[in-house]
């Protein structure tokens, strides 16, 4: 090899070399600023884990929370309604809850709760997002055995959050992570099973 | 450009033919970058442009971030500056980031002016790139004072009350100016908001038309060297100046380390003095403003301390407020002060030397005094360095004139 | 470098050196004794917290900072943390804040005590220290005690147990225009407290030490990964160095 070749050689090397590490060094930075879009400490703060009392809450009757910012339900269901949940199997999108982004494993059961008098669901429409109403009058006229109903479209659900077929919303309301901390407290934002 | 244009025009492969056909890309990057010639004799006063461009990339940078959780209400911005600091992930690192890039955005301009100094850059054909230039110290200047009083802390309170009240000196205009300035009839949430406007947007919007417009301006006219030589009136059969070489990549791989020592030291403050003993973070700025209790001693940051110690060595309101003024604004005259026909310090006689010399010391000297009480020993030095100051510029066009230069050589002097 | 430039910086690096001089002799007030704290010291830091939580947090607050930043920095469990050191908060993602109420403290006091979070920052290391060591007896006062550090300040001795009680020894000198010149000479012990000089000057200085923590508690992070950034630098510059040589070779 000539020296011009060595040259070339050696200045090909230095060149690939520095601008690794210059890229090395530039993701190396991209880091702490990317992380800090992550959640703050004070966002983890405020959305920890939320106490529901339950003692308060009648049955038949359903409370409305804040749980990171977020609207959850807790409806404490009576003989009655628990009663109703096999008989509109037939008219639900997903009666087993088959899809499992829905709800934890603890929920995936017919009654789709932790324990089969309170259900806890987040009170957001699967379809776009409105905040459901309570719609817990049983009208066997119009075959309603009570549940949810959406205003914005229309979407209804069951008394176990459970999709009707034949309405815009895909999928079942949402069960958020929640424990029985005793019989008469609930505390939401935890799994049934975690520390 | 009818000769770029030759040289240009190489088949390129599909998507460069496209983009040229359409932008001109290449021809630009040859025009700016693989075609721009400056001097091979640059030594390192000639970082701290490149360096400015750097710390300005940075400031914008991490600005942008702060931005993100910055509150600029009288009652949330403290709180959210140390919601920063604390719960934002890595939030001190950007924020320590952002305020030494401040402190070393005038250390790096300051230089850069030197430079200026040394070598006659801002004589012809070059005035008009030191006035752009000038008019970003005062854009930066403005930024910087604008962004100080962000974390409303005691000192960016009071420092910004000093100062504003400073405007009320004007004749006529000056009660109305000041109040204009505020929003308000003090200092409030109102002017926190406004400043918060000017820091984020309008400034930096025009620090950066500003820098893009002085590099247009030093690319017409190439840049100078340590000789004070036009590398352009020597040139070889293809028209290249036998002196320059091409910014790219001789200049941008010389940069590259000149900006990684610089980072070194930008990193070894951030990492390890962030505070800077109290001159980059100030002591009392760790306390909430509290508009009832002025601090002891009130001094603006040290990048300002220069101009303002000349402000108050005169025991005038209005004099001491125009001559902090003309301090700040007669350096744009130097194109037509400097009487000199020789361009670099290397070629001057003794007489600017030791002037350029002198001044040096009375800068200097005037910051570490506006950090003083005006007090004592201190308030007669401030007057003496402040009559010097004034001096350097106003007797200029008569000792550069009798100032007795040395020949200056044809071609650079480079030692490789 | 060229002479001149040289002759300047030699010059402006004088200048600075000699500015820098004058400043460190004028600076004016008290003599500060050193708090000497040791801010790697765990075990300093942990007793530091207990003295906070248990002598300052009943008036003030330390709202910037949360139970969990520092029971994860302290090595302490979350049971430790909420057992010694939490009183009136319940989640340890919680801030330090005081019990007594902001208006009835003003009222008390003539002013809210102030905020702790940043206190070591914005006042020093030292001065806190010399703030705690420094209240001694005034019959003028309300409280009883004066400060060294803090003329007129409306905080009681809340450390006297420990501490006991002091005097101090102002000399007033005449000045020629009139003026008296108090010049501050000494302390002297009053009453005993539980500990000796000794341990009282820890006692504060551990406190200290958890006020510049807190003050800061990324520090200790922010060092050594400037240590990493340097080095990745150092590498970068020696590689970058060999580059720039290589390229300029052919330039005569």
């Amino acid at each position: 090899m000539t020296e011009d070749d060595l040259d070339r050689n050696r200045r090909h090397f230095l060149t690939v070399a520095t601008l690794v590490t210059g890229a090395a060094g530039v993701g190396a930075v991209a880091i702490p600023f990317l992380s800090s879009l992550n959640p703050s400490a004070r966002a983890q703060a405020l959305g920890a884990p939320v106490e529901v009392p339950l003692g308060s809450i009648q049955p038949g009757e359903m409370i409305r929370v804040l749980w990171r910012g977020r609207l959850v339900f807790v409806l404490r269901r009576d003989e009655k309604m628990l009663a109703s949940l096999p008989d509109v199997v037939d008219e639900l999108r997903d009666p087993d809850s088959d899809v499992v982004e829905q709800q934890p494993d603890y929920a995936a059961n017919e009654t789709r709760s932790v324990k089969p008098e309170y259900l806890v669901v987040e009170g957001s429409c699967t379809h776009l997002g409105c905040a459901p109403l309570e719609d817990f009058d049983v009208r066997p006229a119009e075959g309603w055995g009570g549940g949810f109903f959406c205003p914005c479209h229309g979407s209804k659900f069951d008394l176990a959050g459970r999709v009707f077929k034949g309405v815009p919303a895909p999928t079942n309301l949402r069960v958020p992570p929640h424990r029985f901390v005793r019989d008469d407290l609930i505390l939401i934002g935890q799994d049934t099973g975690a520390a | 450009m009818a000769r770029i244009e030759a040289e240009v025009g190489k088949p390129q492969g599909g998507l460069m033919k496209w983009i040229d056909d359409r932008f001109p890309f290449t021809k630009t990057m040859e025009y700016h970058v693989t075609k721009y010639y400056a001097s091979k004799n640059f030594n390192w006063w000639y970082i701290f442009g490149v360096l400015a461009f750097v710390v300005l990339a940075i400031q914008l940078l991490t600005g942008i971030f702060l931005t993100m959780n910055y509150k600029p209400s009288a009652a949330d911005a403290f709180a959210s500056v140390e919601y920063i600091m604390r719960d934002v992930e890595w939030g001190w690192l950007i924020r320590y980031m952002h305020s030494t890039g401040a402190s070393f955005f005038f250390i790096v301009v300051y230089l850069h002016m030197f430079r200026a100094m040394l070598y006659g850059s801002y004589k012809k054909p070059r005035e008009l790139i030191w006035l752009i230039g000038m008019l970003i110290f005062l854009v930066l200047m403005a930024e910087a004072f604008a962004g100080y009083l962000l974390p409303w802390g005691q000192m960016s309170y009071w420092g910004a009350q000093v100062i504003i009240s400073l405007f009320g000196a004007i004749p006529w205009v000056g009660d109305a100016l000041v109040e204009i300035i505020r929003g308000d009839y003090s200092i409030s949430d109102i002017t926190l908001n406004r400043f918060f406007a000017l820091h984020v947007i309008l400034l930096p919007l025009a620090l950066i038309g500003l820098v893009f417009v002085h590099i247009v301006a030093l690319h017409e006219v190439g840049s100078n060297n340590p000789d004070g030589i036009e590398i352009k009136k020597h040139k070889d059969e293809t028209g290249k100046p036998i002196d320059g070489v091409a910014f790219h990549p001789y200049h941008t791989s010389k940069d590259l380390v000149g900006i990684i020592v610089f980072l070194m030291i930008f990193s070894s403050v951030v990492f390890f003095a962030p505070d800077m003993g109290g001159y980059f973070l100030e002591h009392a700025n760790f306390e909430p403003a509290n508009l009832t209790a002025t601090p002891e001693h009130i001094a603006p940051v040290w990048y300002f301390t220069p101009f303002y110690a000349i402000l108050r060595a005169v025991p005038d309101k209005l004099w001491g407020f125009i001559l902090f003024g003309l301090s700040v604004l007669l350096p744009i005259f130097l194109p037509w002060l400097d009487r000199s026909r020789v361009k670099s310090i290397r070629y001057r006689g003794w007489i600017y030397k030791s002037a350029l010399t002198v001044f040096t010391i009375t800068f200097v000297t005037l910051g570490w005094l506006g950090t003083m009480p005006a007090e004592g020993l201190y308030v007669l030095m401030a007057r003496i360095f402040s009559v010097i100051y004034f001096a350097f510029f106003l007797l200029m066009p008569y000792y550069t004139a009798i100032d007795k230069t040395k020949p200056v050589p044809d071609r650079v002097v480079y030692h490789g | 470098m060229d002479k001149f430039t040289r002759k300047t910086g030699l010059t402006v690096l004088l200048t600075l050196f000699w500015a820098s001089h004058s400043l460190a002799s004028s600076g004016g007030g008290a003599h500060l004794e050193t708090a000497d704290i040791d801010p790697d010291n765990i075990a300093s830091l942990q007793r530091g917290a207990r003295n906070f939580m248990n002598y300052c947090s009943g008036c003030h607050s330390a709202q910037y900072v949360r139970y969990n930043t520092i029971g994860k920095y302290l090595e302490l469990s979350e049971e430790q943390l909420i057992d010694n050191l939490m009183f009136n908060a319940e989640k340890t993602f919680e801030t330090i804040q005081t019990a007594m109420p902001a208006a009835d403290a003003a009222r008390w006091y003539g002013t809210t005590p102030p905020d702790m979070s940043l206190m070591a920052r914005a006042k020093g290391a030292d001065y806190v220290y010399n703030f705690l060591k420094g209240f001694y007896v005034s019959e003028e006062s309300p409280t009883g005690v004066d400060n060294l550090m803090l003329e007129g300040t409306s905080m009681p001795h809340v450390l006297w147990e420990l501490q006991g009680y002091q005097q101090a020894h102002f000399e007033h000198n005449e000045n020629e225009d009139g003026s008296v010149t108090t010049t501050f000479e000494g302390f002297e012990q009053m009453t005993a407290g539980a500990m000796d000089a000794e341990a009282y000057d820890d006692f504060v200085r551990d406190t200290v030490n958890f006020l510049a923590y807190i003050a800061e508690p990324i520090r200790s992070d922010r060092r050594k990964l400037g240590v990493w950034v340097l080095m990745y630098l150092i590498f970068f510059f020696i590689l970058a160095s060999m580059l720039k040589k290589q390229i300029w070779k052919d330039v005569k």
